[in-house]
């Protein structure tokens, strides 16, 4: 049976058709897909969200040890995040299949960085697959987990926002049977202190030789000759863009571009006249394939910034400029925090208190954007709170208002052991807590706050003003955002109070049914309004500039925080 | 035969490409479909590209290459210009979300028409809303439009209606599938 899929619905696919019994992850664009699809279709699998990518790798590494086969999804960054186990993972005995999926966002569609993560399968010494469709994710999902096991390893399988988002057609198989857990004791191969991991790392040396014998002859990677003028080496999405600029070259596809394939490479360089290495990021391939001392081409004109396409891979190989028409200037959509989001009114008071805002990631990022520009730093999940406490430090304290804003998901992810080093080394910074009970920027997960599991079973709901006390802060407030002027005098107080303090702004995201605004449309009283421009200065889509009059347009929810700014009373309705 | 669908987010875009997606695997076709998640659905842009035929490589369509490019939103279809090439079609919704500069006062929204004809003649209008008419459903403007656009392809109404009878909730398919057949019912000008 045919049906069509993304790819990262195919991977889900494989990982049931695998008989995987353990799948793990925290949500992250591109990747979120693929967990949302086991726990929502294949039930056989149990599948949790993890507060971070950390938890996740260990927690499948640990199906691995009890010798179920088991899968670790996260975005690229995201394995920053879980490095530490990954690099002295292969040390480890590996029993049931563990493959680790990362999905890389060249073009930075939704992330801080493009960074390449190929490179970690080389940094780890793993084996690395890559899929150039959605039949290939899922077919190499499967095949990602019987390498692991016939080769005790785990295994890295790439994908980039074109392979995990694109859909395509996909055969089904039937699923094969799951493995019963079982109880071994390893402690010379899962116990790794020095004298253990000191006899482990020659294995892996060896274990890469063989994998790379493995590589030449596994069919993962293939040869097709055509046109021999031309030969372009390629993988993911990359080989597409280059197959459709360049139908009838020859190709060496890469399914498996790590280890490389160097017997294949050598002999396909010596059938090709003109050797191109088409590669999305960094020049992974094509360093690799100049350090066996073939002369190839690909970074001097492909570049190393954002996605490929096939105009792009055609232009570069054949030296022409991209055919473009001549471009007018169109007004631009950048994201912004919906009409009615909670977090616009904590950001406005923060302005409005004259804070200097360290962000984080997650929507109340957008805070960034004008007329909020509400956000001073951004760097990855967590940094926030320690940006803050060391910039307080730097000033002395009660020199600057230094501020932290952190989301309830992002906090529970890598903002716990910040909090307890602002307590613990004594930190002056203010660190509100967006707590909009969700991860809301990756499309509504559930987190430990939620009180419900990624497979919608009732559990814990974690009590932030609990466990931020517990971390040692001791001045603890809460505030509802949506009741601008309480929020500012809060804010103020946080300022004027000796040592660390913490603000937990609650109120459910706007897009969940839970949300505390009434819905219905507010009206302007043009009669009343004045012009004076103080609602548009929240950035709410809803709110428009007509004939130097604010008006409210249907997007408005209702949240009411224009109504209780507006100095000449003429926002009104129901709120 | 390649396809773009453009438009800003909460227009529907997705499903109605979707089902684009699957009548023409069930007509026999090999099919990708591209499209950007995340921070698109934050009041952004949105396109689709659908891609059909025996073998289908690039999951996006190379530029100059469209055939049909179908437009819930004015504004969004002239974002598209370099992928058309002088036959293509262009099926335009009269709708107009106007971006944060023009809300903001500072932009005004511009008549995109002239700048699309420079790039090819085929371009018709059509009004989501008028032929929406008595439905009640305003969120079904993407089955309408998708109902014209069916018009200019192979598959018979037959296989249409099978995919959204298959693909829609129950709640809406009826009268969505009402839409698609008023859309069908559009003469294009």
């Amino acid at each position: 049976m045919n049906k069509i899929l993304s790819g990262n619905e195919a991977i889900a696919r494989g990982a049931l058709e695998a008989g995987v019994s353990l799948a793990a992850a925290y949500p992250g664009t591109p990747s979120t897909e693929v967990l949302e699809t086991i726990a929502n279709q294949y039930s056989r699998i149990h599948a949790e969200w993890t507060p971070n990518e950390k938890v996740a790798l260990e927690v499948a590494a640990g199906g691995s040890y009890a010798g179920v086969r088991s899968l670790a999804v996260m975005k690229h960054v995201g394995v920053n995040v879980a490095a530490d186990p990954l690099m002295t993972l292969p040390y480890t005995l590996i029993r049931g299949g563990l493959v680790l999926v990362s999905a890389d966002d060249p073009e930075l569609f939704s992330s801080q960085n493009e960074q390449d993560n190929r490179h970690y399968a080389r940094f780890a010494k793993i084996p690395m697959l890559e899929p150039v469709s959605s039949q290939e994710a899922k077919d190499f999902t499967i095949r990602a987990f019987k390498i692991s096991e016939e080769f005790e390893t785990p295994v890295l399988l790439r994908t980039t926002t074109r392979i995990s988002h694109s859909q395509g057609v996909v055969e089904l198989a039937e699923p094969v049977k799951q493995c019963d857990a079982s109880l071994e004791r390893h402690p010379a191969e899962l116990v790794m202190l020095p004298a253990n991991a000191r006899r482990r790392h020659p294995l892996i040396e060896k274990r890469m030789i063989k994998l790379k014998e493995y590589s030449n002859t596994c069919g993962l990677n293939i040869m097709e000759i055509k046109d021999t003028s031309l030969g372009i080496i390629s993988a993911g999405v990359a080989y597409q863009y280059a197959r459709e600029a360049f139908p009838e070259a020859s190709f060496l596809k890469l399914g498996m571009p790590y280890p490389l394939p160097d017997d294949m490479i050598r002999e396909f360089a010596g059938k090709v006249d003109d050797l191109w290495i088409v590669e999305e990021l960094d020049p992974f391939i094509e360093e690799q394939v100049k350090a066996l001392g073939i002369k190839c081409r690909g970074k001097d004109r492909l570049s190393m910034c954002g996605e490929l396409s096939p105009d792009k891979v055609k232009s570069a190989i054949s030296n022409q400029e991209c055919s473009s028409a001549a471009q007018i200037e169109l007004p631009g959509r950048p994201p912004s925090m919906c009409p009615g989001c909670p977090h616009r009114g904590m950001l406005y008071a923060l302005k409005r208190n004259k804070c200097f805002i360290c962000g984080d990631i997650g929507c109340y990022t957008l805070g960034f954007l004008p007329p909020l520009d509400a956000i001073d730093t951004t760097l990855c999940m967590g940094a926030g709170i320690n940006h803050a406490h060391g910039m307080s430090k730097a000033f002395g304290a009660g020199k600057e208002k230094i501020v932290a804003v952190i989301g309830d998901s992002t906090f529970f992810h890598s903002g716990i052991t910040g909090l307890l080093n602002l307590a613990y080394n004594d930190g002056a910074a203010v660190i509100v807590i967006l707590d909009n009970r969700t991860t809301a920027m990756t499309g509504s997960q559930n987190h430990p706050g939620t009180g419900i599991t990624l497979e919608g079973q009732a559990t814990i709901d974690v009590d932030i003003e609990t466990l931020v006390k517990a971390l040692g802060i001791q001045w603890v407030a809460k505030v509802n955002p949506y009741e601008i002027k309480a929020t500012r005098k809060k804010v103020k107080e946080a300022l004027e109070s000796e040592g660390p303090a913490v603000i937990i702004s609650e109120s459910p995201c706007v897009l969940l049914k839970s949300r505390n605004v009434s819905g219905r449309v507010l009206r302007v009283d043009s009669e009343k309004c004045t012009g004076c421009n103080v609602c548009i200065g929240l950035g709410c889509p809803a709110l428009e500039l007509r004939q130097e009059k604010a008006f409210i347009n249907d997007l408005c929810v209702g949240c009411g925080l224009c109504s209780e700014l507006c100095p000449a009373d003429a926002i009104g309705g129901d709120i | 035969m390649n396809i773009l669908m453009a438009g800003t987010g909460g227009q529907g875009i997705i499903l109605a490409s979707d089902i684009l997606a699957e009548v023409m695997m069930l007509y026999g076709c090999d099919v990708k479909k591209s499209e950007i998640h995340g921070m698109a659905q934050r009041g952004g842009s949105v396109m689709s590209h659908v891609r059909y035929s025996k073998e289908v490589y690039s999951p996006i369509i190379p530029l100059e290459e469209c055939d049909i490019l179908l437009s819930f939103e004015e504004l969004e279809t002239a974002r598209y210009v370099d992928y058309l090439n002088k036959k293509s079609t262009v099926i335009i919704n009269r709708c107009r979300v106007s971006p944060p500069s023009v809300i903001a006062g500072k932009d005004t929204y511009p008549d995109v028409t002239p700048f699309i004809k420079q790039k090819t003649g085929k371009i018709h209008f059509v009004n989501g809303n008028d032929v929406a008419g008595e439905l009640d459903n305003p969120r079904g403007v993407n089955i309408i439009l998708l109902g014209v656009l069916s018009t200019l392809l192979e598959p018979e109404e037959s296989l249409w209606v099978e995919v959204l009878t298959d693909m829609l909730k129950d709640k809406i398919r009826a009268v969505n599938i009402e839409g698609f057949l008023n859309g069908r019912a559009v003469q294009l000008k």
